[in-house]
This record gives C-alpha cells, sequence and structure tokens, in this order.
C-alpha cells in the first residue's frame, strides 16, 4: 500500500525479475512465471512498455507480453502454446484463460501475480470475478504469491485477506488465529498535497452544479501552468465545462475533453496528445481516474463536491506524479453546499482520513459465470469447486445450500418448475463430475464472459442539412460523435436541443440504430438538461464531517464569510440540523405546502427516501404530488398542510421515519422501480440468462428480442426467491438505491427528529427547492404521461 | 360481480366501431365483441421460454405460459365469453403443444370448457390444434368482421389481425412510456400481442404504413386504462 506516486507498479515486479534473472540459462521448458492483472487494457499496454526499459538495461532473457481484447488469436494461441515469462492482462481476460481446457498446465508453474489497483477493482464484481480467478490460481499452482497493489485505503485488512486463500470453517473470523491475511508493506509519507479551495470572491448560488462564475479562475489557472487536469463528476458537467472554457479561450490554449460517451479514437487522439505534452487542459470525468501517466500533470482542477475523501486524494495525485513534491490542488465548489463539502474534504486531506468503501458480498450472478467457465476448463467436483471458492474472500461466508443454488442454475435456470432438464448446460456424469454439455455451452460461456454490462447505446452522427431547405437532412454522410444510452435518445423528440462532444445539438430523429442530430444555431440553450452519468453520491464519512460542520459554529471561522452568514441566516430563520438528529421543516409556499428533511445521505438514498415518504404520505391521505432530492436533503410537496398534521399528531412525525418502511412498502415499490428492472438486467446478463448485445451487431427487431422488462415481471411473480432477482435485491442495497445506508439513517434519526414549522421557506431548504424542476418528477406515473398525450388528441378533434 | 366492475377494465367508447361491428378494447390487451359474446386475443406464443430453451440454451424463466393463461383466465372469468378466437401465433412455435406442462395443459381445457374456442392459423404455429382442444381455421368471420392473423393491404373493410405486435412509445419531457397498442382507422383494427414474452414493434414503423394509409389511432394499455393515442403523439424507436 503505497500513496499515488510511490512507483508500486515497477515494485511489484521486483521480486518476480530477480528470480528470472536468477533462472539458469537452461532451465526449460519455461513456464508462465508471473502474470500482472489491471483494471485497464490501457494500463496494462502502459506497463508492459515501461518494463521494456529497465530488462533491456538489465540485459535480462525475459519475455514480457500482453494479452487484452485486442489481441490478435494466432498470438493467443501461441501464448498458451509457449507462454511468455511475464503475462500482462485484464481480470475478463484472466477468467477466459482460467476457462480454457490448458489452464491447469498453463499456471502450474506460476510463481507469482501481481494484482494493480486493486483498490479500485475490490469494489465492484469485477473484483469478485477476479477473487474466484485468484482462488484457481492458488489450487493450481500451490506455492503461488500473490501481491496486490493499492493507494492507501482505509481497511488495509480486506485487501490483505482478499490475496490469499480463506481458511475454512467460515466465517473466517471464527477460524484459528483469525482470517488469513497477507503480507503489508506500507510506503509512508509521500509530500503533503498543496491543495486549496479556490476563492473567486464572487457569492455562490445555493444550489446549481456548473461552476461558471469560475472559469475565468479556473482559465487563468491553466494559463499559469503546464497541463493541467480539469475532473468534474458528470458528463453534463464536462460538456459544460469544455464548452465555457473555449468560449473564454483568447489566448487558444488547447484543450480536450475526455469522457465515457465519446468517440472511442476521439479519446485515444486525446490520449495520445495528453502523452506528447501537446495539451494545456484536459476536462474529464472519472474516465481518467486511474494511473495512467499520460503527460506531465502539474495541477489538478476538481469541479463540483468532491464525494469522497479517498477518491478526491486520488484525483490529487494524478498531477506531478512524483512522491517527493507536492501535488499541487484546487477544488472547486459550485454553490454554497460544496463550500462545506469542499471544507470538510480539506480537513479529511489534512487528516490523511480515508473513505473507501466496505469489502463486498461476493454476487451471485458472479459466481454462476464462475461455475460455468469452470465446467468448460475441467469437470469439476461440487464439494472441491465448492471449497475453492469459499477459499476466495468475498465468498468465504458462501452457504453449501447457496453454492448448490448457483449449480442448479447454471444447469438448468433454477427454476422450481424442472421445465429444463433435459436441456442441461452442465451435467453430471455417472463419476460424479460436473462437466460442460458441449462445444457450443463454451462458445456461449466465452461470448459472455465479464461483469461489465454496458447499456444499449445509439450513436450520434451529425446530418446534414440540404441546401435551400431549411428544416431538410441528409439521413446519412456526417461523422459520428460518439455514443448516448439508449435510455436517453428514447426520450428525445425532434427539435429538442442536448449539450454532446462540446457543443450544443438538435436532435433530428432516429435512424436506424443511430441519433441524427444537427448543430444548433449559435447561442442556442440545451432544453434538455441531462443524460444518464455516473453520479456517486456523497460518502458517508465526508457527509459526517459535513453535519459536524454546519453544527458547530466554533468552525464557522475557517468557512467562506458567504457559507457562515448563510448558516447563521437558517440559525436564526429556524435551527441547524445537529450532527447526527434530522431536521424536518415544513411551510406553506404558492398554494403548496412543502416538507423538506436533511438526511445528508447522498442523493441516491434521498431518492429512495422520497419515494418511500411520498407513498407513506399518500396513504396517510396527506395528497403528496412529488419530490426533488440532493446529496443533502429532499423536499416534498404536497396538497394539504403536513405541517399542522404533525403539530396536531405528535407521532406523526416519528412513523412517518420509521425504519419498517424498508419493509413491505420498499418491497413493493422495487419490484415496479425502474432502476430495479435495470439493475436486474446486468445482474441478468453476467449470469447469461441473456446474451450480450455487442456493438455492431445487427440490431434485430424488438418483436423477436426477449425484454428482461417482461422476464423480470413474470418471474418475480412465479419464482420471487430465483438465485437473479436475489443477486438484484443484494445489488441494489448497495448500488442504485443504496438502502443500506438509508437504513443506518434511520436507525441513527429514532428519536432525534426536530420540526420546525415555520411560515415561509428557510435557507437550508431553498438548497433543495432549486432541485425542482431540474430532476424528472418521480410521482409521475406513465399513464399521466398518456393521459395528456390522449388529451392532445382530443384537442385536435375538437379545434 | 357487477357488470359496471366487469367492464371496468374496458373502454366503451360509443364511436369506437369497425364496419358497424362495436368494440370494446380490454385492458388485458383482448378485443371484446360483446354483441357475438366474443373474446379475441391474439399472439398468445405460449411456450416461447421453452422455445428459446430447446433452440440456444437461454434459459428463461418458464412460467409465460402459465402468465398468458392466467390472464386469459382473468378476462375469461370477467366477460365469460361464448365464443373466444385465439388469432393466430398461439405458440411460439408448431412443437409448442408438445412441450407444454400437464398443468398448463389442463388449464386450457378448462378455459374450453362450454365455450366454442377457434385457434386461427399464425405464422409460428400453422399446424396447431392437435391435443389442445378447440377447432382450427384459416379466417373467421363474426358479423361483419374477418379475422385472420396476418393483416393484407388490400383488405375490404372490418378486418381484425395481429401478427405485427404493435407498441405505442409517448415521449414528453424526458421521460417515455413504451406499451403495446390497438391501431385503428376505423377500416381495419391490428391486435396487441396477449403474450407475456411477446415483444413489439414501434407502430410508427415501416411496416404499418401500406396497411394505414390516411393515418390511425392507436390505443396504448396503460396501467389503469385504455388511452386513445393520435399518430402525431407518437415517437418512432
Amino acid at each position: 500500500m503505497a500513496p499515488t506516486g510511490a512507483g508500486k507498479t515497477l515494485a511489484g515486479f521486483l521480486p518476480s525479475l530477480t528470480a528470472l534473472a536468477a533462472r539458469p540459462a537452461s532451465a526449460k521448458p519455461r513456464g508462465l512465471h508471473t502474470l500482472y492483472v489491471s483494471p485497464l487494457k490501457a494500463l496494462a499496454v502502459d506497463i508492459a512498455r515501461n518494463l521494456d526499459a529497465p530488462i533491456a538495461e538489465m540485459g535480462l532473457a525475459v519475455r514480457v507480453e500482453t494479452r487484452t481484447g485486442d489481441t490478435p488469436s494466432h498470438k493467443r494461441t501461441r501464448q498458451i502454446a509457449r507462454p511468455p515469462d511475464i503475462l500482462l492482462t485484464t481480470p475478463e481476460q484472466l477468467a477466459l484463460l482460467i476457462a480454457h481446457r490448458e489452464a491447469a498446465d498453463l499456471f502450474a508453474g506460476l510463481s507469482c501475480v501481481v494484482l494493480d489497483e486493486l483498490h479500485a477493482l475490490v469494489t465492484s464484481k469485477r473484483g469478485d470475478l477476479l477473487s474466484l480467478a485468484l482462488a484457481r490460481l492458488h489450487r493450481l499452482s500451490p506455492g503461488l504469491t500473490a501481491i496486490g497493489l493499492s493507494a492507501t485505503v482505509r481497511e488495509p485488512d480486506e485487501l490483505r485477506r482478499y490475496l490469499v486463500p480463506q481458511r475454512i470453517p467460515s466465517p473466517p473470523e471464527e477460524a484459528e488465529g483469525g482470517p488469513a491475511m497477507a503480507e503489508l508493506v506500507v510506503v509512508k509519507g509521500g509530500a503533503a498535497p498543496d491543495l486549496h479551495m479556490l476563492e473567486t470572491g464572487l457569492t455562490l448560488p445555493l444550489a446549481g452544479h456548473t461552476a461558471w462564475q469560475a472559469m475565468p479562475a479556473i482559465y487563468d489557472l491553466i494559463g499559469q501552468h503546464r497541463t493541467v487536469l480539469v475532473f468534474v463528476n458528470t458528463r453534463l458537467q464536462a460538456e459544460y465545462t469544455f464548452q465555457e472554457l473555449w468560449r473564454i479561450n483568447d489566448a487558444n490554449y488547447p484543450i480536450a475533453l475526455h469522457h465515457g460517451s465519446l468517440d472511442a479514437t476521439q479519446r485515444r487522439r486525446v490520449e495520445a496528445a495528453m502523452a506528447a505534452g501537446q495539451l494545456r487542459a484536459i476536462v474529464c470525468t472519472a474516465t481518467l481516474d486511474l494511473g495512467i501517466d499520460w503527460g506531465d500533470v502539474d495541477l489538478v482542477v476538481n469541479i463540483g463536491a468532491p464525494k469522497g475523501a479517498s477518491r478526491i486524494m486520488q484525483r490529487i495525485g494524478r498531477a506531478n506524479h512524483r512522491m517527493d513534491e507536492p501535488s499541487k490542488a484546487y477544488l472547486v465548489p459550485a454553490n454554497r453546499f460544496e463550500m462545506l463539502e469542499c471544507q470538510a474534504a480539506l480537513d479529511a486531506v489534512e487528516a490523511a482520513a480515508q473513505d473507501t468503501p466496505d469489502a463486498r458480498l461476493g454476487a451471485p450472478d458472479v459466481l454462476a459465470q464462475h461455475v460455468l467457465g469452470m465446467a468448460c476448463a475441467d469437470a469439476f467436483d461440487a464439494v472441491q469447486l465448492y471449497e475453492e471458492i469459499v477459499s476466495a474472500a468475498p465468498y468465504a461466508t458462501l452457504s453449501w445450500e447457496d453454492f448448490e443454488a448457483v449449480v442448479d442454475y447454471v444447469a438448468t435456470g433454477g427454476y422450481a418448475l424442472r421445465a429444463y432438464e433435459r436441456f442441461a448446460k452442465i451435467l453430471r456424469g455417472p463419476d460424479g463430475l460436473w462437466r460442460v454439455r458441449d462445444a457450443r455451452i463454451a462458445q456461449q460461456y466465452r461470448m459472455n464472459v465479464g461483469t461489465i454490462v454496458e447499456s444499449a447505446k445509439v450513436k450520434v452522427r451529425l446530418a446534414r442539412g440540404v441546401r435551400g431547405k431549411p428544416g431538410a437532412i441528409l439521413p446519412k454522410g456526417g461523422r459520428v460523435l460518439g455514443e448516448i444510452e439508449e435510455d436517453f435518445a428514447d426520450t428525445l423528440t425532434p427539435g429538442d436541443t442536448f449539450l454532446f462532444a462540446g457543443e450544443v445539438l438538435r436532435f433530428e430523429g432516429l435512424s436506424e440504430d443511430e441519433a441524427l442530430a444537427t448543430r444548433a444555431g449559435p447561442g442556442t440553450d440545451p432544453a434538455i438538461p441531462s443524460y444518464a452519468g455516473a453520479k456517486f453520491p456523497i460518502s458517508t464519512f465526508l457527509a459526517a464531517r459535513v453535519r459536524a460542520l454546519i453544527a458547530d459554529p466554533f468552525e464557522w471561522d475557517r468557512l467562506p464569510r458567504q457559507v457562515s452568514d448563510y448558516l447563521l441566516q437558517q440559525r436564526t430563520r429556524s435551527v441547524l440540523p445537529g450532527p447526527t438528529g434530522l431536521l424536518v421543516e415544513t411551510f406553506p409556499r404558492a398554494l403548496r405546502y412543502y416538507l423538506t428533511a436533511f438526511p445528508f445521505e447522498g442523493r441516491l438514498a434521498h431518492q429512495t427516501l422520497g419515494m418511500l415518504l411520498t407513498r407513506r404520505l399518500e396513504r396517510a391521505r396527506m395528497r403528496p404530488l412529488g419530490f426533488a432530492a440532493n446529496d443533502y436533503g429532499i423536499a416534498i410537496w404536497l396538497n394539504r398542510d403536513v405541517g399542522e398534521q404533525i403539530g396536531r399528531e405528535p407521532d406523526f412525525l416519528e412513523a412517518l421515519f420509521a425504519e419498517d418502511m424498508l419493509g413491505d412498502d420498499l418491497e413493493a415499490w422495487l419490484d415496479e422501480s425502474a432502476m430495479m428492472k435495470r439493475t436486474f438486467r446486468q445482474c441478468a446478463v453476467i449470469a447469461g440468462l441473456i446474451e450480450r448485445r455487442y456493438p455492431g451487431q445487427a440490431k434485430t427487431g424488438r418483436q423477436v428480442t426477449i425484454s428482461t422488462d417482461l422476464v423480470y415481471d413474470v418471474l418475480r411473480k412465479h419464482q420471487p426467491d430465483h438465485l437473479l432477482l436475489r443477486a438484484a435485491r443484494q445489488d441494489a442495497a448497495t448500488g442504485l438505491l443504496d438502502v443500506k445506508r438509508l437504513g443506518m439513517m434511520l436507525r441513527r434519526i429514532q428519536g432525534r427528529i426536530i420540526h420546525k414549522a415555520l411560515d415561509r421557506v428557510s435557507p437550508l431548504s431553498v438548497s433543495v427547492m432549486l432541485e425542482i424542476g431540474r430532476e424528472r418528477v418521480y410521482g409521475e406515473g406513465a399513464d399521466e404521461i398518456l393521459a395528456e398525450a390522449e388529451a392532445q388528441l382530443l384537442e385536435e378533434a375538437l379545434a | 360481480m357487477a357488470l359496471g366492475q366487469r367492464l371496468e377494465k374496458t373502454i366503451r367508447a360509443p364511436g369506437l366501431t369497425l364496419a358497424g361491428e362495436a368494440l370494446a378494447l380490454d385492458l388485458c390487451g383482448g378485443l371484446w365483441l360483446a354483441q357475438h359474446r366474443t373474446l379475441v386475443v391474439s399472439d398468445l406464443h405460449l411456450e416461447k421460454g421453452s422455445a428459446f430453451a430447446a433452440r440456444s440454451g437461454q434459459f428463461l424463466p418458464p412460467y409465460d405460459t402459465r402468465e398468458t393463461l392466467a390472464c386469459l383466465h382473468e378476462v375469461i372469468v370477467r366477460l365469460d365469453p361464448a365464443c373466444v378466437v385465439a388469432l393466430g401465433d398461439s405458440f411460439h412455435d408448431s412443437r409448442g403443444p408438445e412441450r407444454m406442462e400437464p398443468g398448463d395443459r389442463a388449464m386450457v381445457a378448462a378455459l374450453q370448457e362450454g365455450r366454442d374456442w377457434v385457434w386461427i392459423a399464425g405464422n409460428h404455429d400453422h399446424a396447431v390444434s392437435e391435443g389442445v382442444g378447440g377447432r382450427y381455421a384459416e379466417t373467421l368471420t363474426v358479423g361483419a368482421l374477418t379475422l385472420r392473423h396476418e393483416p393484407t393491404v388490400d383488405a375490404p373493410e372490418g378486418e381484425v389481425s395481429g401478427h405485427l405486435h404493435p407498441c405505442g412509445k409517448v415521449a414528453m419531457r424526458g421521460r417515455a412510456v413504451r406499451r403495446r397498442c390497438f391501431v385503428t382507422d376505423g377500416r381495419r383494427l391490428i391486435m396487441p400481442a396477449f403474450g407475456a414474452y411477446a415483444g413489439g414493434l414501434n407502430v410508427r414503423n415501416a411496416a404499418f404504413e401500406p396497411l394505414f394509409p390516411a393515418g390511425f389511432t392507436a390505443h396504448l394499455l396503460g396501467d389503469g386504462r385504455v388511452f386513445a393515442i393520435g399518430k402525431a403523439m407518437l415517437s418512432k424507436d
């Protein structure tokens, strides 16, 4: 474990290079000695390049090769027949390798496996997949040394367990001598970062995420540095920032844009230009979070809320990749609340506090994929495979019954109605071993490997106008700008304007599987506010620091004046939220009644809370109309005076926020929720229930493909405890719906709810009220949309 | 069950007729011809799940048949038709009846009890009728209506067909709602697919154009009722 920039990657190879150098030249045949796994294919390629130099300098006869999705098939075949000494690859490629029929021979002599950026891998399903592969490697080569390379994390012991086989019995804590753990090497220090909040002297708004006030100051910083990385939290912010910087770019600095929706070739071009030192600034999202040494970055600017202490430290580490010099960075708040969050992050960085997420419980859908892979490699004995799997830390607590259910799922779908016995994918022979049915199933497995499920995308193509015919377009011929999610494209109607690839585009229509767009005229504002992009919620740790900061006026002198003034106003007009309890405000406004609450648990948990509260308020006949949420709080608007109701019925509020909302209400809502359906789809793809759609693959008509939504509806009605539904619920708890965090909050606030009945909106409530209209109104059902469309027809008929 | 309750899931738009026959569009996706006490459902695609398992090794939940039959049971109990017409593609493939679970087969028999049951030939299930009761026909005439699986371009007024699985999409204020629908121009009616796993084809697809040269109204199946929506308000995919 070492701070960013300490050079840990090359250190990880040192034992291998030493061993390989000491090897007598006659030692033949030579098998694979060291395996290196990185989360990014580009990183593997990068490391291979960086290894070549020292190997050549030392004059070692060591062969280093990469194996990624781009490796040609003849090279893949050769790599199995005559393996290199060191192979650099990704978790997905490793999964394919261990499912290969030759896997046992290939890995029998493996001495060392190096897992890079382990802190980033273990927080996702890719980490589950990798842990299972690692368990297999430990079995194939019992003397194997596993080395994990990680940035500083909160709980290093979790990573230490991940690297070595866990002892039976599980849970590992009950094993004699505690859980098995790898040795820990900590590289201390690194110069403290030179980190500041960007002060523009301007008054910031109470909401909004564009940080438009800061653009001239950021532009000045670009002028004063060699290469600046400008991090933002969403693709929309990236688009906006890029456009604003170019608007004031009088000096014509080369400023580029980099985010996940852009065309891959364009992204590669930006990366190459950055490596060659040709760019002064790159506006980017999390796509550049991981440690590739592209270019000579001397300043990091982070626009918007930092969201997490560890996250911001890793971003800061992208500047000045040398350990002995401080990394220089600015945090740029976009609104007054973000100033609070920035101050909390500054404090956390100074205290070197970490808030990396907890270790994961291994996902059943990933396990299903792995079990099929193991059947492809060789016949397996269920008991032996179970013992191997529970030696992987994320699966250490897996019960035999749950494992059997996974095997049953892989074999015949795991249905109570045993309809598919005769089509079984894996079969148990008379010798008790399980084997894959045929080569076609093995091929299906190979096509489906991996845990990253991209949402369906459509290309955005620039359409050409027809000369002399305003409004008419030629369907083909323009260039492809990138891709947008199909779900987003679905909501566009011709004439809608949106920001994409640094320009305001006008949506013209869909043609086959492409969205056609033209450039909107100058000065056009994008009408469609957002498209799906990663929105990380504020970490629990940082939220607690923000709450503590607000609750303690003695701390306020460290805050910018406009923030302390704002908090002072809140204290005068209402009260300040405490460090642990929950503040609820109610007030009337413009013929409606509002209820606001400030749990500070992040947007995802608040959206879930909003859905559940509106359901309850509806049952209490308070006639809620909708709600809005941000990272800090929620606002619900109603037709009835909820404040008066709370005054009359003292227990109303405690009952409203009672923990039992996570029971039936949650279940009922979850089952209908679009996010749950999306989560289910991901599990279904990973577990191989439905096949992946590959980009470029011909899109078959919708009437012949199976919609996962339909499958979901049927399954939850007829077998609600099915493996994949359990997998989806497990994901929902920590993922898109953040139910776990919501549950912790509800427990925390019990008996600590403070209600303030106000006659007008408080300063704190204004911030969340301003979110209204920016987000979808979740109360709006499908039938309201349809009714509105129907009314249009009626109007036409009567006109 | 009171008659009012029985019919609340169907719309009784007074003007909705085809060749002089009154149509009631049921929320479940069935067409109710009250005068003839006939219920028409289209594209049941029974045993689609097992067809996938047999053909491609994809193990979709094998409950689609019973789910489809349960919906059919619900509407039959509610309307008590004298005659049920399955408008083709009742099975996903011609071997579907062989793969049917005994319980589901019994359910079909129970539904047929005491009423006329007609399987119209589809393109997926040409030879269906063996072992699943009912009678079999290429087309059927009910009053002034002609019932057949595939719509024909130059059909005389009064054709009721399925086959295309029409689906309508309404996009508004950053939200899109996509639902199965009936499509009609007053001369013909195309039915939505009834089957639990049946997909949908957007009514703005070119396949619908020759069938409705003068435009159409789509009747989308909402959560609580059926919505009549003009072509202009419907988006393409």
